[in-house]
């Protein structure tokens, strides 16, 4: 049970994916300007997170101790074509939530956050339970990041930025910070 | 290839260098930059990987698409971009065990590099194989040189070493933030408005030399 803590706080904040891993970043400078979409594009990139896990687990276990080379591929597939069953399965199912997320669905596929869980999981010899919580636990670290730059650069937007900043750069450096900050989480487990 | 009369080669190679550098213009493949420049070696090795991935996958893209239907493109892309990447996985960690240690899971993460695929969807897939691979090798080399510019600024502040060679002696203090996560957004963010102040700068001069021969007409 320990063991699973731990796994979980360390991909949310220890060892957060984006901020200390530097993995979905696109749609972590790319689409956190408004608070409300960057936190449902972090529930539904959880959800793919969770499946992937789920996926990469069965392949690990059951297809790929005979064809280790062919991991990548296979991965790639299978979250390429698991992002397209979710975005018609959730077309059909609730259109209202289809609308809400919009583009953002298809774009999970190039997320490497998703890639870099299902290697990871695999590299750390996870068995499902511990792959599952690790994937909660990625997920609830993107959306936090996603959240905490979205609300930070609302407030950047208000305020009187150099026009030289203004963009990427200013965004870039906003994240070294945030970043910084996270760095602090790693005295968490020195002591245990 | 009608298309491809109006190219001119060299402006196609050199065009990914500077004028639209992968990095510092397009703002594309951040995963990979940040993640693996904490010192100039890893930066080459990923650079020199992501070479063989673009070239390798340019090619074989720009010879095939004729055969490749539009509604499969994006998925058929990915399965010969994962193939050469699977190949360059391999190849490192038979040449050099050490590197690809410390690189990880970053170098099967090339697949989910957007500048690759883009390169594919927007360039390779619609021109002619020898301008296909310029274009590639033109963005795979811009794509290096700034890997290895924020490699070697965060190894030389980071570290005080280039190549692992020291270069300031027992009196310098590491700022070991730099070779830190934190220092690659922030070195980052610092070479992006560098790249901001040159651009508006060249605006202004543009703007200065049209005003002086309107006035002088």
């Amino acid at each position: 049970m320990n063991e699973l803590v731990w796994i979980f706080i360390s991909a949310l904040l220890v060892n957060n994916f984006v901020l200390a891993y530097f993995l979905g970043l696109c749609p972590f400078l790319g689409v956190s300007g408004r608070l409300d979409t960057s936190f449902r594009l972090g529930l539904a990139t959880t959800f793919v997170l969770v499946i992937t896990a789920l996926c990469a687990w069965f392949l690990n276990t059951y297809i790929l101790i005979h064809a280790p080379y062919l991991r990548l591929i296979s991965f790639i597939v299978v979250i390429a074509s698991t992002v397209q069953f979710i975005e018609m399965a959730i077309k059909k199912l609730s259109p209202a939530l289809f609308k809400a997320l919009g583009i953002f669905l298809p774009l999970i596929t190039t997320n490497c956050a998703i890639l870099g869980l299902a290697i990871f999981a695999t590299n750390r010899g996870y068995d499902l339970v511990e792959g599952l919580i690790f994937a909660l636990g990625a997920g609830a670290g993107f959306t936090l990041a996603m959240v905490l730059m979205a609300g930070l650069r609302e407030e950047t937007e208000l305020s009187d930025v150099p026009a030289l900043m203004q963009g990427t750069a200013l965004n870039l450096i906003i994240a070294g910070i945030l970043s910084m900050a996270f760095m602090g989480f790693a005295g968490l487990f020195s002591s245990t | 290839m009608e298309t491809d009369k109006n190219l001119d080669a060299y402006q196609e190679f050199v065009k990914g260098l500077w004028r639209d550098n992968p990095v510092f213009v397009q703002v594309l493949g951040m995963c990979p930059m940040l993640a693996v420049t904490n010192s100039a070696i890893n930066a080459l090795v990923m650079g020199g990987a992501t070479l063989f991935v673009l070239i390798g996958s340019s090619f074989l893209v720009a010879s095939l698409k004729k055969w490749i239907p539009k509604q499969v493109r994006i998925s058929l892309y990915i399965i010969i971009i994962a193939t050469f990447v699977t190949v360059a996985d391999y190849s490192l960690l038979a040449l050099m065990p050490g590197v690809h240690k410390e690189l990880g899971a970053f170098i099967p993460l090339i697949v989910a590099n957007c500048m690759i695929l883009g390169r594919q969807e927007a360039f390779a897939s619609r021109h002619g194989v020898r301008f296909a691979v310029l274009d590639a090798a033109g963005m795979a080399l811009g794509f290096t040189l700034a890997l290895f510019a924020l490699g070697s600024v965060r190894e030389i502040l980071g570290n005080g070493s280039l190549f692992n060679i020291p270069l300031f002696g027992d009196t310098f203090e590491p700022w070991v933030i730099m070779i830190l996560p934190p220092g690659g957004f922030i070195t980052l963010g610092l070479i992006l408005l560098v790249f901001n102040w040159a651009a508006v700068r060249k605006q202004r001069f543009m703007q200065q030399v049209a005003e002086a021969e309107r006035e002088t007409l």
